[in-house]
């Protein structure tokens, strides 16, 4: 186990426990924090593994930015804690179906593959050399991705922006 | 081993360096402010603890710690107790990447006037920014009142947008010197500060800043007369304390990031590096208190609109022209 091993399966137990803590608690803004934590885990593991641009951005995006407004929501709208089952039946048997399904296949992917089995090696890639490769090899992906996010954006102008009146057909009274 | 140990004393002895110079000299800017403040409004400001109440710093953070710490009963208790200890430690971690200085050599080994020179410096900058977000929200959620809910809400929604112009507002600054390491940015601009090329950004990037660090015209979170003091409402002591120093550490950190993008960062004839840098970062201080004193706070709507349809589509558009610019 080198001083790296060690580090990796600390932040994953992190991790781990952040994030069931992030979907059982029934106070919203308590899940939120889970949450952050569990994304903070993820950017240390990414720099870990020798991404510091990627950390970097899972932070300021997920943790910064997207929780943030999580958390502006929760706050606005003050949802009480509910009193009742915290995972209905409905709701419990997909979500034990799904994981034991990743229980079988991360079993079989740990016991089949030996190139996993090594000790941990970091590498470390450039913000430029990351850059070049991701707007190089997969400019597609890129063009795509940020299409979605424009139509996106466009919806949620046209769902939330104020229509016009004469855009509304005249409701119809009942007789 | 030894070379390692070495090295690893250097580090502490910079961050104890640092750390209390950030400390001491957020104490004394209050007092620069209060000071200044009186004399904008015509008063004289604090003159009884000492000589032009120079002790008055010293007096106000032993009344702060010897203060009881009251948490009221409606609270929710840990995050409470944690939401100042998160504002006033992103402020402290955002130094830890500015250079202060040129190398220097001290027995044959060359020491980096820098904590952590790491290549996504700028990045971790906007990382502890957007996390400082936490502290307002959190302590403003916890405080279980009104108006440090409001508040809490406020900073919460103004952090968010102007983070948006701030990181928008240094994409140029990236593309002309080619790297997210604050040294490299500093030593690209070892002709000329960026300021000249870039005076949109600057002025972005002030701006948003501002707003970032709360401040009048920017202070809604925390709006005295309507909020009663924000998000910080049910604080007392020395938790209190921990905004306050978060507060004025974020003017000395937005000083120095506003030295190190546009202003040259600690280069300058005669004086050393260092002393460049604080002139820099006290500069921007004082044009910040002087701007506390003279503008009247803006209005909810009027800030957002501020910042989503001016300060956002100027940053684009000069982000547009710059890369014009590089690639010719």
């Amino acid at each position: 186990m080198t001083l790296y091993s060690i580090l990796f399966y600390i932040l994953a137990a992190v991790i781990l426990a952040s994030t069931a803590m992030a979907i059982t608690r029934r106070d919203m803004v308590h899940a939120v924090i889970y949450l952050v934590v569990s994304f903070f885990g993820s950017a240390l593991l990414f720099y870990l593994l020798g991404a510091p641009l990627l950390a970097a951005l899972e932070i300021i995006i997920y943790a910064g930015a997207i929780m943030v407004l999580f958390l502006f929501i929760v706050m606005m709208i003050r949802i009480r804690p509910s009193a009742g089952r915290l995972l209905s039946r409905v709701q419990l048997l997909p979500a034990i179906v799904m994981s034991g399904l990743y229980v079988v296949v991360g079993a079989f992917m740990v016991t089949g593959d030996t190139a996993g089995r090594g000790d941990f090696q970091p590498a470390v890639a450039a913000p430029e050399t990351l850059g070049q490769y991701v707007f190089q090899q997969h400019w597609v992906t890129v063009e795509i991705a940020s299409l979605l996010l424009l139509v996106a954006l466009v919806g949620a102008m046209i769902i939330g922006g104020k229509s016009p009146p004469e855009s509304h057909p005249p409701v119809e009274e009942k007789s | 081993m030894i070379a390692w140990l070495v090295g690893f004393i250097v580090l502490i002895v910079k961050i104890a360096v640092v750390l209390g110079t950030l400390l001491f000299i957020a104490a004394y800017l209050v007092w620069v402010e209060r000071k200044l403040l009186g004399r904008l409004q015509v008063r004289l400001g604090p003159n009884r603890a000492g000589k032009f109440g120079l002790l008055q710093p010293i007096a106000d953070s032993l009344k702060m710690l010897t203060k009881e710490d009251i948490v009221p009963e409606a609270v929710d208790r840990t995050i409470f107790l944690l939401a100042p200890a998160v504002v006033a430690l992103t402020a402290l971690l955002m130094f830890a990447v500015v250079p202060f200085g040129e190398d220097i050599t001290l027995g044959g080994r060359p020491i980096p006037l820098v904590i952590s020179d790491i290549n996504v410096a700028l990045l971790f900058i906007f990382a502890m920014s957007s996390l400082g977000v936490y502290g307002v929200a959190l302590g403003g959620w916890a405080s279980n009142s009104k108006y440090s809910l409001l508040g809490g809400i406020r900073g919460a929604a103004q952090m968010i947008s102007y983070e948006l112009s701030i990181g928008l507002s240094l994409v140029p600054v990236v593309m002309l010197a080619g790297s997210f390491s604050l040294v490299d940015i500093v030593a690209a601009q070892a002709r000329y500060p960026y300021v000249l090329v870039q005076p949109v950004s600057f002025i972005i990037f002030f701006i948003s800043a501002m707003a970032e660090s709360k401040r009048i015209p920017f202070d809604l979170p925390e709006a005295e007369n309507e909020l009663g003091a924000g998000f910080h409402t049910e604080y007392s002591g020395m938790r209190f304390g921990l905004f306050f120093i978060g507060e004025y550490v974020h003017i000395q950190v937005l000083g120095a990031l506003l030295a190190v993008f546009f202003l040259g960062g600690w280069h300058g004839p005669y004086l050393p590096g260092p002393v460049w840098l604080l002139i820099k970062m006290m500069a921007v201080a004082l044009v910040m208190i002087w701007i506390r004193g003279t503008l009247p706070r803006l209005r909810y709507d009027q800030l957002m609109a501020f910042g989503w349809k001016i300060l956002v589509p100027a940053a684009l558009i000069n982000i547009v022209i710059t890369g014009a610019f590089v690639l010719i």
